[in-house]
């Protein structure tokens, strides 16, 4: 009975979040998963099982490759842009900028806002018209004598474009993340380091970055999960235009417009195991370190 | 110890209950803002919840005027106006189907008659009107053509209000003379001849917008290279998409889009560049008129004739390529009557004249007061009484959503492309895996 006292309270405690998200998150992905594996192309049929056949088939389609291709150089393009512009904010600030709490404001505001607000501005900065008939940044770029571009209609290049905001947007939070970490070195390790004759860059190359890894990590496992699943920003900026599509696009016209739940829910598993690969070893990680200390 | 172990118990079961009891009111405040609605009001007048994607300028006005129609002739109802923002009804449509698949629709929602209902007729959503359309002689004052082209196996689903023409080749005087082109072009031969003029004299010859604009431009360049027989055709189980006549169509298109200019972002920056006189050319239907002619706020505010004018796409002179906002009634309404009451509305000519001269369209009745329509819907309501009529394929007419979503992202792959022989197949394929 004393037994029961003890855990008893603490799981009712958490009960309703285990039913919820047992409902909410764990049923719907595995309802999901099981839509996924039926031919159910429209909404009237029954769908009988045909087990990994859409998995498959999707990748005939041009559209998907198409898709898949802009979601990588989005997410090559839009990690690294708010990982290393993150990190070059962080370190001004540690290197002691006057002002600094309201710079850290700054850089932060963007995140409050969401990406749609973010895309209605850009597709403004970005509008691809040239010469006479440019606006935004084109039209910058024009009085300060750079050569203009599509931006995100550009055919090959255009997704880097389009991670853009999203680096703008997020670059901010990374910088927060590797604030606090570079706060997190204790002096006495970089007093160390110079004492055995390291110059500033050395301090940093040898004893601040390694000590970075998990925060750069997370930021990593942040930041790639954000961009797998990106749909707001790109449905603001351009709609949903082949130009720019990404699986999230994909799978919402082959819901709303295609009026195929078999091959949206082949989409977002797809787009789920994505994000998986991403969390899955940081989650196994985590727990390792968790037990070692 | 008992007493103390007492508290934790009770704080657990505490907020356990709460924040059970906070969910379930949770759902229940979010499902009655869902549905937001048709409980009786007041003095027990009764609601009707009217879904549409009307609330631009021009279109939400034609809805008020209609709305208070309805209201003189219906005291004993309130109309409650459920439109939801966003052109062309993306957005409506998608809270539409969430409604629809919750057995909770609103008492009759906006649709655009023809093919694009197929899916909610199918899902049996809506029920048929054919004792509406018999009872109100509908068959009489709609064209016999438009009742052929919204039936489904004889029967009707939708009350088309309005009439859209797609196939309108709108133009700038000024740079048409300065290029040298002395007349519209009549034929896709001429048309690609005036697009070389211009590109010539260095000004955009043909404005595009998103993707979709180029969808409804190649609707045009089918119809007119195709004729109006051959173009309806299409659109039946069995038709050939492979043929020659398609292949020579999509040549056609294929060299017409060469001499397109940067994509805009949407239809109304494509058909400034020609209000402003960048552009020569853009295809867009009749909606573009009253963006051009509109004063400031909801329009450019420019003079008919002079700073814009237009002519049927070229090679479609003669054919009416219409699209129609209609209104439906769903199966399961809980306002049947008043359902009825407001489709009624919609039928009469007095609610069609009402809303069309705002909206600017025209109205699908023929026996409209033509005093009402001035300048280019005077020639539009002339054209639709004595043309040929076509189906829309971007605006839901020929086809239903599915294979519109197909045909769309061939196009779109196209632009990418540029492959004549990768875009048929792809038609080709969409045909068959939907047309019925």
């Amino acid at each position: 009975m004393r037994r029961v006292r003890t855990w008893l309270p603490g799981l009712l405690l958490v009960a309703p979040s285990i039913v919820l998200i047992g409902v909410f998150v764990y049923g719907m992905l595995g309802w999901n998963f099981r839509l996924a594996m039926t031919d159910k192309h429209d909404e009237v049929s029954e769908g009988k099982f045909v087990g990994l056949e859409n998995f498959l088939g999707i990748w005939d389609l041009p559209r998907w490759h198409i898709s898949v291709n802009h979601a990588i150089m989005f997410t090559v393009v839009f990690v690294l842009g708010a990982l290393v512009l993150g990190w070059f904010l962080a370190f001004l600030m540690e290197k002691g900028i006057r002002g600094e709490g309201s710079f850290r404001a700054i850089y932060l505001f963007p995140m409050a806002i969401s990406f749609v607000a973010t895309g209605i501005v850009w597709r403004w900065l970005m509008n691809s018209g040239m010469g006479e008939r440019a606006v935004g940044f084109n039209r910058l770029f024009d009085a300060i004598g750079l050569p203009q571009w599509q931006w995100f209609r550009d055919p090959d290049w255009g997704m880097a474009a389009m991670a853009l905001p999203a680096i703008w947007q997020m670059s901010g939070y990374v910088m927060a993340l590797f604030l606090a970490g570079f706060r997190g070195v204790p002096e006495e390790l970089r007093e160390a380091a110079r004492v055995d004759g390291c110059n500033e860059w050395g301090v940093y190359r040898h004893v601040v970055l390694p000590l970075l890894r998990p925060v750069t990590l997370s930021a990593l496992i942040i930041l790639g999960h954000i961009s797998l699943k990106v749909f707001d920003l790109i449905v603001a900026v351009s709609g949903k235009q082949i130009i720019t599509d990404v699986p999230a696009v994909f799978m919402w016209v082959a819901v709303f417009d295609s009026h195929d739940p078999a091959k949206g829910a082949t989409i977002a598993s797809y787009i789920v195991l994505s994000v998986a690969i991403f969390v899955i070893p940081y989650l196994i990680w985590s727990v390792r370190k968790e037990r070692r200390s | 110890m008992r007493r103390k172990m007492r508290r934790p118990w009770v704080a657990a079961v505490a907020v356990t209950m709460a924040s059970v009891l906070s969910l379930a009111a949770c759902g229940g405040g979010g499902g009655t803002g869902q549905t937001a609605q048709p409980t009786a009001e007041g003095g027990g007048k009764k609601q009707v919840e009217v879904f549409s994607w009307w609330t631009g300028p021009g279109e939400a006005d034609g809805l008020k005027a209609m709305r208070q129609i309805f209201e003189q002739q219906n005291p004993s109802y309130t109309f409650f106006d459920a439109a939801v923002a966003g052109g062309s009804g993306d957005k409506a449509k998608a809270l539409l189907q969430s409604k629809l698949q919750a057995d909770t629709p609103p008492d009759t929602f906006q649709g655009h008659a023809g093919a694009e209902l197929q899916g909610y007729i199918k899902a049996g959503d809506l029920e048929e009107l054919n004792s509406l359309y018999d009872e109100l002689k509908l068959k009489d004052v709609f064209p016999s053509q438009l009742v052929d082209q919204i039936s489904v196996q004889g029967k009707i689903y939708s009350v088309p209000v309005n009439i859209h023409r797609s196939n309108v080749l709108w133009f700038n005087p000024t740079v048409l003379k300065e290029a040298g082109v002395t007349a519209p072009p009549k034929t896709l031969e001429e048309f690609v001849a005036a697009l070389e003029k211009v590109k010539a004299k260095g000004k955009i010859p043909l404005s595009i917008g998103s993707e979709w604009t180029v969808t409804h431009l190649l609707e045009s360049v089918l119809l007119g290279s195709l004729g109006t027989d051959a173009y309806n055709a299409l659109f039946k189980p069995g038709a050939d998409w492979n043929s020659p006549q398609v292949t020579k169509a999509l040549e056609s298109f294929k060299k017409i889009l060469s001499y397109a200019g940067d994509p805009q972002d949407d239809w109304q920056p494509a058909a400034k560049q020609v209000a402003d006189g960048e552009a020569a050319f853009n295809i867009m239907g009749d909606w573009a008129y009253g963006y051009f002619h509109n004063p400031p706020e909801g329009g450019l505010g420019k003079k008919s004739k002079t700073d814009f004018d237009w002519a049927p796409a070229p090679g479609t002179e003669g054919t009416y390529l219409w699209l129609s906002d209609s209104f439906t009634l769903p199966k399961g309404a809980k306002n049947r009557d008043g359902a009825i009451a407001w489709l009624k509305v919609a039928a009469s000519k007095e609610g069609q004249d009402a809303f069309n001269p705002k909206k600017g369209s025209i109205p699908a009745r023929k026996d409209a007061d033509q005093s009402l329509y001035t300048d280019y819907l005077a020639d539009a309501l002339k054209d639709w009484s004595s043309n040929k009529l076509a189906g829309s394929i971007q605006h839901g007419v020929a086809v239903n959503q599915p294979w519109l979503a197909s045909i769309n992202e061939a196009v779109g792959l196209f632009i990418g492309t540029k492959d004549v022989p990768a875009l048929q197949k792809a038609l080709a394929e969409a045909a068959q895996a939907n047309a019925q």
